[in-house]
C-alpha cells in the first residue's frame, strides 16, 4: 500500500499502517491463483465463511442445556451424540466419532489436542487460540490440575481430573455439571450458563446468578 | 460404534505403547510411547491418517482404541494419585503388557 499524502500532516495523528504480514499476502495470493484458474468460486469462499459462522458454543449449549433439563435425552445424548445432535437440528455427521464426556460431583473431564488442534467443531464453532497454544497443549496433560485453577477453578483433592486427549478420529464435548439453584429455569435460562470453555472442560458452567444477568 | 471390529484387545486389556521413533504423521503423541495403559474402549476401525496425510487411501483400516492411564504413570512428578489420562491410539502402537 503506498500512501498518495501524508494522513498523519491531514488528520493531525498518526494512522495505523495497513500492510499485510507474509501468511496473509500469501493466502491472498493463493486466493486469487485459485479464482483465476477457475478451481474455486466467490461463492463457495461466502458458503465455508458462512458455514464456519453458523457453528459456534450457542450449537453445545443448547444440547447441555437440553440434557440438564431432560434426562431421557441426557442418556441419549451420552449413549449416540450424533441422534441426539440431530433431534436438536444440530448436524454432527462431518464428525467421524463423537463422543461425551458426563462430569460429575467426583469426576471432572478437559479435553486437549496436544498434537495439534482437534476440537468439535459443528458443536462449538472454531477452537479459541488459547487451545491451539503449546502451552495449553502441552500442559493440559500434564498439569491439568494448573491449568484449571488458572481459568479460575481450583478441582479439590477428592476430585477425579481424566484429561483426554484427542489425538485421532473422536471428537469430545465435555458435559459440565448442572449449576445449584438452577431448577425450575428454562432450557433457554440454562444454556446461558453453558460457557465454550464449560464444554472444553478447563471451568464449569456458570452460576445460576448468570442466567438473568 | 457398535459395528463388528477385528479387534486384537478388549476393554480391560492392558497394554504397553510401543517406543517407536519415526517420521510421519504419528497421531500417538511422543509423552505415551513406552508407557503402560490399559483398553477403556474399542471404538472401531478407521482409515490409517500415516497414510492418509501424504494423499494415500488409508486402508487398511485400524482398529482405534481409548487408552487410559494412570497419570502418575505418564509424569514422574505427578501428585493426584488418581487422575487419569485418555487418549485415542490406533491398534499398531500397542502391545500386550
Amino acid at each position: 500500500m503506498s500512501d498518495t499524502h501524508d494522513e498523519s500532516q491531514e488528520h493531525g495523528h498518526d494512522h495505523p499502517r495497513h500492510e499485510l504480514g507474509y501468511y496473509a499476502r500469501r493466502i491472498y495470493a493463493i486466493r486469487d491463483l485459485l479464482l483465476e484458474k477457475k478451481v474455486i468460486t466467490t461463492k463457495d469462499i461466502q458458503e465455508q465463511i458462512d458455514y464456519q459462522e453458523q457453528r459456534s458454543p450457542a450449537n453445545g449449549a443448547r444440547i447441555v442445556a437440553r440434557a440438564w433439563a431432560d434426562p431421557a435425552f441426557k442418556a441419549r445424548l451420552i449413549a449416540d451424540p450424533k441422534a441426539a445432535c440431530a433431534e436438536l437440528g444440530i448436524d454432527a455427521t462431518s464428525l467421524n466419532e463423537f463422543v461425551v464426556l458426563e462430569n460429575t460431583e467426583k469426576v471432572r473431564h478437559m479435553v486437549v489436542c496436544t498434537l495439534c488442534s482437534c476440537y468439535p467443531r459443528p458443536i462449538l464453532g472454531r477452537p479459541p487460540d488459547w487451545y491451539k497454544s503449546l502451552n495449553y497443549r502441552s500442559r493440559a496433560v500434564n498439569d491439568p490440575r494448573g491449568v484449571m485453577r488458572e481459568f479460575g477453578q481450583a478441582v479439590g483433592p477428592n476430585v477425579e481430573v481424566r484429561v483426554h486427549d484427542s489425538t485421532a478420529d473422536i471428537r469430545y464435548l465435555v458435559l459440565p455439571l448442572r449449576p445449584r439453584g438452577t431448577e425450575g429455569m428454562s432450557e433457554a435460562q440454562l444454556a446461558r450458563l453453558v460457557t465454550r470453555d464449560s464444554m472444553i472442560g478447563v471451568v464449569d458452567a456458570l452460576p445460576a446468578g448468570a442466567a438473568s444477568a | 460404534m457398535g459395528r463388528a471390529v477385528r479387534a486384537r484387545f478388549k476393554p480391560g486389556d492392558r497394554v504397553l505403547v510401543k517406543m517407536e521413533d519415526r517420521p510421519g504423521h504419528i497421531r500417538t503423541p511422543w509423552y505415551v510411547r513406552g508407557k503402560r495403559g490399559w483398553i477403556e474402549r474399542v471404538y472401531g476401525e478407521f482409515r490409517n491418517p500415516e497414510s492418509l496425510a501424504y494423499g494415500g487411501d488409508g486402508l487398511p483400516k485400524r482398529p482405534l482404541y481409548l487408552v487410559g492411564f494412570e497419570q502418575s504413570q505418564v509424569w514422574d512428578k505427578y501428585e493426584a494419585a488418581k487422575d487419569k489420562l485418555f487418549i485415542d491410539i490406533y491398534e499398531h502402537w500397542l502391545e500386550p503388557a
